[in-house]
């Protein structure tokens, strides 16, 4: 199970990278092994306005569906359309290539309330049974 | 406390992720149910099927107890023929489905989905008669599968039983890897394939014993999750998903195994009734025209009016599209037919295809 340093984390299993003024934001490792493969992915559209917490598409496997929530509040500026057709992107690389959206943040200390690795680590550690 | 198999160890040493199904503590996936389900339509798989359950009738009323609580024909069984079947209710509804075994002249092997053993027992015992016992085996047998086109080369290798001579649904008592097994021609993955009846307490070691051979030959253990999306693209209803007791077989698409010609059986009033006036709504195949899982209970629309729903759904791993069983009205449930499933609210179009979705090249010789 990966952890990187580099992004930042949401008890819902989003990670967010920062790049500039955007972040960039996906599911975890955890959350792509947990759902197992992904076969649909449904995201918002470029330009969309979200609230932090709000539900910003789903991810579906084949044992369930999985809302997205926003980690920050922003405006979407651009959408990762690689994984209409090819979703299983998000269980090989979920921190890279199975990136979801980019969000030009309107909250910065949303950003830094985030869970860094080590306590998301942690977080899902108390999640799991036994 | 979910109930484990004799297997549960072996699962949690090949690293399987375990979820429980049924009141069992079942091994979903190992190395990925996509993976998983591609070994099993191109190679190999093994799967811990012990969950299910066994209940055996027996005695010289024998066969006319299993003959009142199934739709099919009992009596056309030879010692060692098997057979699918139903059990209804007197409404026609499904009680359950599954496969019975001629064991001997006046031994009938009945192989239940595990949700079921237990009202199937009672439900049997309720039906039994002077001259017929109903016994449970469930917890002094296990059962695995092996499912996939390698799967007679593989088990060849591991019994001097005849199996080339096999039918479909056929079994044999013999042994394997020197363990006595029930082995039959049978499964639920659209494959050809095996399934074997072994006392419990030999589980651990016929299950290590295929498993070597599986994996020599390039095949893996597979986990619940690839044999519900083999099933699924093999068009095959799941009980209690696709069928229950608000359903019949006719309404399913099992009309060629209820067999109202033969002598009364529970249900057959219901089902000769339903047959004659016409058959309200049919199980079919849909495949939908933009990606989105069709799952249980999503409403299917036509002309813009709910015509039915959704029983199961999937991506099809096999083919790459998005695929589901749903009852519809008969008159919406011709192959072709434009229809429409509601996905959280989105209506994305689909059309109604033929069963199965994915058919295996059958290999001669």
């Amino acid at each position: 199970m990966e952890f990187p340093d580099d992004v930042r984390y949401t008890k819902e299993h989003e990670w967010l990278r920062l790049e500039g003024n955007d972040g960039v934001v996906g599911i975890t490792d955890f959350a792509q092994d947990a759902l197992g493969d992904v076969v649909f992915v449904e995201l918002p559209t470029v330009g969309a306005t979200l609230s932090q917490g709000q539900t910003f598409g789903v991810v579906e496997s084949n044992k369930t569906v999985s809302d997205l929530f926003a980690p920050v509040s922003g405006r979407v500026t651009a959408v990762n359309h690689v994984l209409r057709d090819e979703p299983e992107r998000v269980n090989a690389d979920p921190y890279g290539e199975g990136w979801m959206i980019r969000i030009a943040f309107s909250r910065r200390e949303e950003v830094d309330a985030l869970l860094d690795a080590d306590r998301y680590r942690a977080f899902v550690a108390s999640e799991q049974p036994k | 406390m979910p109930r484990r198999t004799p297997l549960y160890a072996a699962h949690r040493s090949l690293g399987a992720r375990m979820v429980e199904f049924a009141g069992w503590e079942m091994p979903v996936s190992y190395r990925g149910a996509t993976e998983e389900h591609g070994a099993v339509r191109e190679c190999c798989g093994l799967f811990d099927v012990s969950h299910m359950g066994e209940i055996e009738v027996r005695g010289a009323a024998a066969v006319a107890v299993c003959q009142e609580l199934t739709v099919n024909d009992v009596s056309r069984l030879r010692i060692g023929d098997g057979q699918y079947t139903i059990l209804c209710d007197e409404r026609g509804g499904v009680l359950d489905d599954l496969i019975v075994f001629r064991l001997g002249p006046t031994r009938y092997l009945l192989v239940v989905n595990a949700a079921n053993t237990a009202a199937d027992l009672a439900w049997m015992e309720e039906h039994a008669r002077d001259g017929a016992e109903v016994v449970d085996r469930s917890d002094e047998l296990a059962l695995l599968a092996l499912q996939g086109p390698e799967a007679e080369t593989i088990l060849r290798r591991l019994t001097s039983l005849d199996l080339r001579a096999l039918r479909p649904f056929a079994a044999i008592e013999g042994r394997v890897a020197g363990l006595d097994v029930l082995v039959s021609r049978t499964g639920y993955t659209g494959e050809d394939g095996f399934e074997l009846l072994a006392a419990s307490g030999e589980a651990g070691v016929l299950w290590d014993g295929v498993l070597e051979v599986v994996q020599e030959h390039g095949g893996q253990p597979a986990g619940l999750a690839a044999r519900d999306t083999l099933r699924l693209e093999a068009g095959l209803p799941l009980c209690g998903t696709d069928m229950d007791v608000t359903t019949t077989p006719l309404e399913a698409g099992l009309g060629w195994v209820v067999k109202l010609g033969k002598d009364s059986f529970i249900g057959r009033a219901a089902l000769a009734e339903q047959a004659e006036r016409g058959i309200p709504r049919r199980l079919v195949g849909i495949e939908l025209a933009e990606p989105g899982i069709p799952r249980h209970g999503y409403a299917v629309w036509c002309d813009g009016a709910p015509i039915g729903r959704v029983t199961s759904g999937t991506k099809s791993p096999t083919l790459g599209t998005f695929i589901g069983l749903a009852y519809v009205t008969t008159g919406a449930a011709a192959p072709g037919t434009q229809v429409e499933v509601d996905i959280r609210g989105r209506r994305l179009p689909a059309r109604v295809v033929d069963r199965p979705f994915y058919r295996r090249v059958r290999r001669e010789g």
